[in-house]
C-alpha cells in the first residue's frame, strides 16, 4: 500500500491511495481522533485532503497521516446500523445501463437492492454521498455522454463505481435508475445528511 | 431593534461572516463566508463588533439602506465611494449614521467586493452555526434583496476602537504553492503558469474566476486521462481540459475533478477575492514549510 502526501497551498495536504477501501479506513481513523490542527477532512475517491488550521500545523498533520494505522474493516462495520431507502425503479436511463451491463432490468434492480452500500464521501451538493458497492462490480457504467440540466430530487443514479441520489434539483450526469420519497437532507437534523460518510445503505424495490 | 431597510442593493449583495462553515466537507457542505475575509475583519473591528458578525458584502458598490437607529457602520473592501444622509462618508473609518439617514455605497474605483459592517452585526438565523450565504449550495440567509428588512444585534460590550489600521492595497500577484498535481502538466505549461500575467476573465463568481492566458497543456501521459474527484480548498488553481485556469474562492465546491496546478496561499485569497474582470494577475511560487519532522 502506498500513502502519497502531497502539499494543498499552505492550509491542506492532500493524501493519495491506492483504492477506494483504503481510503474509507484512513478516513475513518482519521475521523474518529483528527490529528491537531485539522478544522476539514475530504474523502474522495482515491484520496482524503486535511485542512489544517494553519501552515504551522502541517508538518505534524503529514507526520501523523504518514504512519496512522487504517480502521479495519470489522471496527467500521460494527458501529451504525443499515439504512433502508425504497427506490421505485423506473429511471429514464434503465435501458442504458442494461445496454452497458448486459444484464436484465430485473438483475439490475436485484444487483443494486441485493448488497449494503457504504457512503465512501460526499460532495457535489449537501446531502450528496458517493455510495461504494461492497465488491460487486455489475453495475459499474460510464456517466452519460451529456449532462441533463435538471435531475428531479430523489432521483437515483450509477456513474462509475457509484450509486447516488440527488438530495434536490440540479443539474447532472449520472445514469438515472429509479426515485425515492426519502428526505436526504433536512437542516432540522443534526446531522442534516443521511449520506454521511461512513453510513450503510441498503435499496429496497418498491 | 436596529434594522437595515435595504432600498438598493447593486448587482448582488449578500450577508457574509468570517468563518463561515468549516469541518462539515463531509457532508458536501463548503465553508463559504466573505470572499476577502480581512476587510470584513477590519469592517467588524472598526466598530468594536466581535471578529465573526456578520456583514454585508456588496458586489461593484449599487448598496443602498437606511437604518431605524442612530448606528455605528464601517465600509472596508474595494474603495466604494461612500454617502451618508446625502454627504460623504468615509472609508475603512466607523461613522455615526443618524436614525432615519440613507448609507449609498457608488461603485469602487479598483477591487470588487465592499464590505459593511454596523455596530451589533446583522442578527439573521444562522445556518450550521454561520450567516454567510453559500450561493452554490443554497445555505444561509437568502441574497439581499430590495425591501429587505435586516435586523441588526444588540451592541457587544466590548468598546469601539480609538483608532484601527486599514491594510495597505497590494498589487494582484498571489503567492502559490505548486500541487497537488502539477506533474499533471508538462513542464514548460508548468513554467508558462508561472510566467504568464494573467487576465480575469467575466466569468467570475463567489465560487471563482476563469483567467485568460496561453493554454497550459497536460504532460505526455495525462492527455486525455480523468482524474477521480477529490477534495478542493480556496485557492485552489484548478485546470480543465480547455487549458485555462480557474482560481476558487469563497463559495468552491467541496471537490472538484480536474487537476490542480497549484493553490494559492490562504492570505492571499482574501485579494483574488478582490479581483474584478479585467484585472491582471500573476503567480510567484513559494514553498510550504517543509513536510518533515519537527
Amino acid at each position: 500500500m502506498t500513502r502519497t502526501v502531497r502539499p494543498c497551498g499552505d492550509t491542506g495536504l492532500l493524501v493519495e491511495l491506492d483504492t477506494l477501501p483504503e481510503v474509507l479506513a484512513l478516513h475513518a481513523a482519521l475521523a474518529a481522533a483528527p490529528p491537531d490542527g485539522v478544522v476539514d477532512l475530504v474523502p474522495a475517491a482515491r484520496t482524503v485532503l486535511l485542512r489544517v488550521r494553519s501552515a504551522a500545523d502541517l508538518a505534524t498533520v503529514a507526520d501523523d497521516v504518514r504512519t496512522r494505522e487504517p480502521a479495519s474493516t470489522a471496527d467500521r462495520e460494527t458501529d451504525g446500523e443499515v439504512t433502508e431507502i425504497a427506490v421505485t425503479y423506473d429511471g429514464e436511463d434503465l435501458d442504458d445501463v442494461v445496454a452497458h451491463t448486459g444484464l436484465a432490468r430485473e438483475e439490475v434492480v436485484a444487483a443494486h437492492t441485493g448488497q449494503v452500500w457504504t457512503v465512501a464521501f460526499a460532495g457535489f451538493t449537501p446531502g450528496f454521498g458517493y455510495l461504494a458497492s461492497d465488491g460487486d462490480d455489475r453495475l459499474h457504467v460510464p456517466r452519460r455522454s451529456s449532462s441533463r440540466t435538471r435531475v428531479p430530487a430523489g432521483a437515483v443514479g450509477l456513474a462509475g463505481e457509484f450509486s447516488g441520489i440527488y438530495p434536490r434539483e440540479s443539474p447532472g450526469g449520472w445514469q438515472l435508475i429509479g426515485r425515492t420519497d426519502h428526505v436526504l437532507w433536512d437542516l432540522d437534523r443534526d446531522p442534516p445528511a443521511v449520506l454521511v460518510p461512513g453510513a450503510r445503505i441498503r435499496f429496497r424495490a418498491t | 431593534m436596529n434594522r437595515l431597510t435595504v432600498t438598493a442593493t447593486g448587482p448582488l449583495t449578500t450577508i457574509q461572516d468570517v468563518t463561515g462553515r468549516p469541518g462539515r466537507a463531509d457532508l458536501g457542505v463548503g465553508v463559504s463566508g466573505a470572499a476577502d475575509r480581512a476587510a470584513l475583519r477590519l469592517a467588524n473591528r472598526l466598530v468594536g463588533n466581535d471578529e465573526g458578525a456578520a456583514g454585508l458584502e456588496a458586489t461593484l458598490g449599487g448598496l443602498a439602506f437606511r437604518v431605524t437607529t442612530t448606528s455605528l457602520v464601517a465600509v472596508t473592501g474595494a474603495p466604494a465611494p461612500v454617502r451618508i444622509g446625502g454627504r460623504p462618508g468615509d472609508l475603512h473609518r466607523a461613522v455615526v449614521v443618524p436614525a432615519g439617514s440613507k448609507v449609498r455605497l457608488g461603485t469602487p474605483s479598483c477591487g470588487l467586493r465592499s464590505y459593511v459592517a454596523v455596530r451589533g452585526g446583522l442578527a439573521v438565523d444562522p445556518v450550521l452555526g454561520s450567516r454567510a450565504t453559500d450561493t452554490v449550495a443554497g445555505l444561509g440567509p437568502p441574497v439581499v434583496a430590495t425591501g429587505d428588512e435586516l435586523p441588526v444585534g444588540p451592541p457587544p460590550s466590548s468598546p469601539v476602537p480609538a483608532v484601527d489600521v486599514a491594510p495597505e492595497a497590494t498589487g494582484a500577484t498571489l503567492r502559490v504553492v505548486l500541487g497537488p498535481r502539477h506533474d499533471w502538466f508538462a513542464d514548460d505549461a508548468v513554467a508558462a503558469f508561472l510566467r504568464t500575467t494573467w487576465t480575469v476573465t467575466d466569468d467570475a463568481n463567489r465560487v471563482g474566476f476563469r483567467l485568460d492566458g496561453p493554454e497550459l497543456t497536460r504532460a505526455p501521459g495525462h492527455g486525455g486521462a480523468e482524474l477521480p474527484s477529490e477534495g478542493v480548498i480556496r485557492g485552489s488553481v484548478q485546470v480543465p481540459p480547455s487549458g485555462r485556469p480557474t482560481v476558487f474562492l469563497a463559495d468552491h465546491p467541496v471537490t472538484g475533478g480536474y487537476p490542480v496546478i497549484g493553490v494559492v496561499l490562504d492570505a492571499d485569497t482574501d485579494r483574488a477575492g478582490q479581483l474584478r474582470p479585467g484585472s491582471a494577475v500573476r503567480f510567484r511560487r513559494v514553498s510550504v514549510p517543509p513536510v518533515g519532522r519537527t
